[in-house]
């Protein structure tokens, strides 16, 4: 296991404040999902996550059909699709839009997508300012950190911790009381929304027979990177795909009560191009990046593709044991948790960070909660077999390979089991190449072998008496 | 190579499509195969019920409610909630029908954009109209229109919804059986579910962080 | 020589079902035999598990066999990314257990990997995958054979104390075990069961998981003991060695005063 974050990871493990935020978040995000999600409010869940998963794997396996469908409406109402390939093309577009118009502000709401492709610092190097709007992305924003949680990005953070970041950054007074900095947040933002130039939002559908974006939200800050800009563009990845506007029904009534336990937040929009006749506000100009960015490689696998049906919502993250204890930033990608465990590989190669499939009990928790039901322990094993043999290829791992190769075979001869069995054998050849015993039992008594095998219990009690 | 000097040109549509067929190995203008009917579950329950049901779950996420007979209750019930304020109302004729545009404290009519973004940065209240409510969730249904824009119920601190009974329907999936295409009606529709809110600082719910932190529904 | 032994016995029960004897005098109908596959880990490191099957078993008038030439599942090699190390266990696995009826197992993750990876594994080998299909219907988790097969709640076990029950991840998730082994705790005479809350919580095991990130698993499992400390219960029961031996682990290293037990162990308690 080369580069496995063990220091930072231990950091978190010792850092007690820290723990205690990653566990009551996760865990009031947990209670709240599970009584959404209870059988007498929602009897049909399970036949909702089904279906919502068949709809994703039925877009996923015709996306090119959808794609253009979703093109061809958007078009038809007025609006502009850009498909790019990575993150420089999506730069390139939103720079060459911004000198066009001559706009210089920007506003967005939260997006995982462009937190991927580092939008924010690629526009201020060429003096485009743009500003997160999301009361828990603009403090990240401030403090120059990125996503502890898919859906609640500062959780990490105490009210301490951001009077410090506002004191620093807004030059206001230090203020603890969490009602009065979000009203130092709102007002700060309401200069910006005012004045902005663009607004860039992410997706969390793209609804192919209405060429509509839907984005889901609780602050109001994506209502208003929508309506008040003249130009809105959304940044999506091409697998936010769905074929219908009807098939919402599915997909709200699972990512609200997933993500957060809410039957639906707060604000819903359906947007479908810009501003019509007569209408006296939302903006002039609408654009929908379709952004690439290494998704095709994921849709090559038959098998792995799955990992495109997410749908973001964060509950894997918030029932998983291996994610409550290290937290977000030990995940090497702006992906934590399971999900992030999964495509993190699959878009920068199971090479780039090899340990982060097998950091996982694989204990299934992440597969029971998602609503689209992806096999996210199955991926994981894939993955991991994937790895080793990367490394064969590369020639390494080979101890541990040799490792496993040894023990199959003494798993296999049982006479040679039976032998190694009683000096405690059958377990040698493993622990010592996957890690070392002494950090093993640095957390926990090891078990002693028992004085008699079954095996041998079991022959002694053959004898006839 | 794509360049910047290109700028707004940039389209790697080809690409990434050929990308996508490639790895699904399917040839251009393939039909996907059927999809079954969506799946759209509307209780069968008393309509009468709806208003009751819409009125709990409303202050339940923290709005409050007011249910009158006749349009000519509503301007009292307003001037009440406006005392001291300043509101801006949308063009909705049925604003104007229960009289809410004659109140002193509303300025209406607005035509021009820059107006009446002025007017709702300072105003105090937004009153608008909703083309629908959702009774299973207390949700309000705002398509946006020349008659309804969409700022008013957004950049004041207060919003309040009048609408008639008529508009109620019983959940999301009876919306979408209604508005199967949202967008052949509008550019944008927006469904508003409680008083905007947060939980971004220590999971403690804080109202009103960009939207109102207020809302009221009065169904007539 | 093991193997002799186990074909001896099977013989001998073979025997003894066709002439209408039966070890439980008290049961109305002969059983069928019931083979043990008992893991790696009980063998060697919890042999009393074992044990305390075998005689719930044979109380119940099933006739016991343990196919002497078994080993392990192959899991360790499949969860660490060595499907074709685990192939060739699993084959092992498959030929000694090929004639049993019933294949009994006091683990629901070694029967998990059984039931449903190994189809994963010989995906691409259509004999083998023929084998690990027919296989799979017979292998029984043990509580699970208890209820489903033996159709008994009450063994006849008494215990005195309060035990709390650990979900463990495979049995829950993949094996759907959640109801059973508290019905056969329920029935335990002066048992009482008192639930931790979250029960579902992982140990933080995971197999290799554990000894590649020792600290991490630690933790899960230090999370999993103040679960268990709230509900004021002295022993552990689950129906998994593994998750048992971690957490009995940092118990110890605790120096708390709670046991651990796999609930064969409490069946078979008189």
């Amino acid at each position: 296991m080369t580069g496995q974050p063990s220091e930072t990871i231990n950091q978190t493990l010792g850092d007690a404040r820290l723990q205690l935020a990653i566990y009551s978040a996760t865990n009031r995000l947990m209670t709240h999902r599970a009584g959404a999600v209870r059988a007498d409010l929602l009897p049909d869940y399970q036949e909702l996550r089904t279906e919502a998963n068949q709809l994703k794997k039925h877009t996923i396996e015709h996306l090119d059909h959808y794609l253009e469908l979703f093109e061809k409406n958007v078009i038809a109402h007025g609006g502009k699709v850009v498909y790019c390939s990575d993150s420089q093309e999506v730069a390139d577009f939103v720079l060459g839009l911004a000198k066009e118009r001559g706009a210089h502000l920007i506003v967005k709401s939260k997006s995982m997508t462009t937190e991927e492709i580092h939008f924010n610092e690629r526009l201020e190097k060429h003096g485009l300012e743009a500003v997160e709007t999301d009361l828990g992305e603009y403090i990240l924003q401030l403090a120059h950190q990125r996503p502890y949680h898919i859906v609640a990005p500062a959780l990490h953070l105490t009210r301490y911790d951001v009077a410090e970041i506002f004191s620093k950054n807004l030059g206001v007074e230090n203020e603890v009381v969490i009602e009065k900095q979000t009203k130092i947040a709102r007002a700060a933002l309401r200069e910006k929304f005012l004045h902005a130039d663009i607004g860039v939002t992410g997706a969390n559908f793209l609804v192919a027979d209405s060429g509509a974006v839907v984005v889901v939200e609780n602050e109001g800050n994506a209502r208003l990177t929508t309506s008040a800009p003249k130009i809105h563009i959304t940044v999506a990845g091409i697998e936010k795909l769905i074929p219908r506007a009807q098939d919402l029904g599915v997909f709200l009534t699972l990512l609200g009560r997933s993500a957060t336990g809410q039957p639906l937040t707060v604000y819903t929009s359906f947007l479908s191009g810009p501003r019509r006749n007569g209408e006296i506000d939302g903006p002039d100009e609408f654009y929908v990046v379709l952004l690439d960015n290494g998704r095709t490689k994921l849709l090559a696998d038959p098998e792995k593709r799955q990992s495109l049906y997410c749908i973001r919502c964060g509950a894997c993250l918030n029932h998983c044991p291996v994610y409550r204890k290290i937290g977000g930033h030990n995940y090497p990608w702006v992906y934590s948790g399971p999900i992030g465990a999964i495509i993190t590989p699959q878009f920068h190669g199971v090479l780039k960070d090899p340990w982060l499939p097998f950091a996982s009990s694989l204990c299934g928790a992440c597969a029971e909660v998602c609503p689209v039901k992806i096999e996210i322990p199955k991926l994981l094993l894939k993955l991991r077999s994937e790895v080793t043999d990367a490394q064969r290829r590369q020639g390494v791992g080979g101890v541990e390979r040799l490792a496993f190769g040894i023990w199959a075979w003494v798993m296999t001869h049982p006479r040679i089991y039976l032998m190694l069995a009683r000096i405690g054998g059958i377990f040698l050849p493993l622990l010592p190449k996957v890690g070392p015993l002494g950090k093993w039992a640095s957390q926990r008594e090891v078990p002693k072998l028992a004085k008699t095998s079954f095996h041998q219990w079991w022959k002694a009690r053959e004898v006839p008496k | 190579m794509v360049e910047s000097a290109r700028g707004a040109q940039v389209n790697s549509r080809e690409v990434v499509l050929g990308n996508v067929r490639k790895a699904l190995d399917r040839a251009a203008g393939l039909l996907p195969t059927t999809l079954t009917a969506p799946r759209l579950k509307i209780p069968i329950l008393d309509r009468g019920r709806y208003t009751t049901l819409f009125g709990q779950n409303f202050e339940k996420l923290g709005g409050k409610s007011f249910f009158v007979r006749e349009p000519r209750e509503v301007a009292p019930i307003l001037s009440e909630l406006l005392q001291g304020k300043r509101a801006v109302a949308s063009n909705a004729p049925f604003l104007a029908a229960c009289g809410i545009t004659g109140l002193p404290q509303v300025q209406s009519g607005f035509t021009d954009r820059e107006a009446l973004r002025a007017a709702c940065v300072t105003a105090d209240v937004g009153i608008t109209s909703a083309d629908y409510a959702l009774a299973e969730t207390g949700t309000l249904v705002m398509l946006s229109s020349p008659e309804e824009p969409r700022l008013i119920s957004l950049l004041p601190p207060v919003h309040i919804a009048v609408f008639p009974q008529s508009r109620m329907l019983a959940n999301l999936d009876e919306l979408l059986a209604v508005l199967p295409n949202p967008a052949e009606q509008t550019s944008s529709m927006v469904l508003i579910t409680g008083p905007s809110r947060t939980a971004d600082i220590e999971q403690i719910l804080v109202r009103g962080v960009h939207g109102p932190g207020e809302i009221y529904a009065v169904i007539v | 020589m093991g193997e002799e032994k186990g074909n001896v016995k099977w013989q001998m029960n073979q025997k003894c079902a066709t002439i209408g004897f039966h070890a439980n005098p008290g049961s109305k109908a002969v059983k069928t035999r019931v083979s043990l596959f008992v893991t790696c880990i009980v063998d060697q490191v919890f042999p009393q598990v074992g044990i305390a099957m075998t005689q719930v078993l044979e109380r119940l008038g099933y006739p016991v066999d343990f196919p002497a030439a078994q080993t392990c599942c192959g899991q360790p090699a499949f969860n660490s990314g060595y499907p074709e190390e685990a192939g060739i266990v699993a084959r092992h696995f498959l030929n000694t257990f090929r004639d049993s009826e019933y294949i009994v197992v006091p683990s629901g993750s070694c029967a998990s990997m059984i039931v449903h990876h190994y189809t994963d594994i010989f995906a691409n080998e259509q004999k083998t995958l023929e084998q690990a299909r027919s296989i799979a219907p017979r292998v029984w988790e043990f509580s699970r054979f208890l209820i489903e097969v033996a159709g008994v709640e009450d063994v006849g076990a008494s215990f005195d104390g309060v035990v709390t029950y650990h979900d463990s991840c495979h049995s829950l998730r993949e094996m759907h075990i959640k109801e059973g082994p508290r019905r056969l705790l329920s029935k335990v005479q002066g048992l009482t069961l008192r639930e931790m809350e979250p029960a579902e919580e992982c140990c933080g095991f995971g197999g290799t998981f554990s000894v590649k990130f020792p600290e991490v698993s630690g933790g899960m499992a230090r999370t999993k003991i103040e679960s268990i400390l709230k509900t004021e219960a002295g022993t552990v029961v689950s129906v998994d060695s593994s998750c048992l031996m971690q957490i009995q682990g940092a118990i110890d290293r605790a120096r708390l005063p709670i046991r651990t037990m796999h609930l064969a162990e409490v069946l078979a308690g008189r």
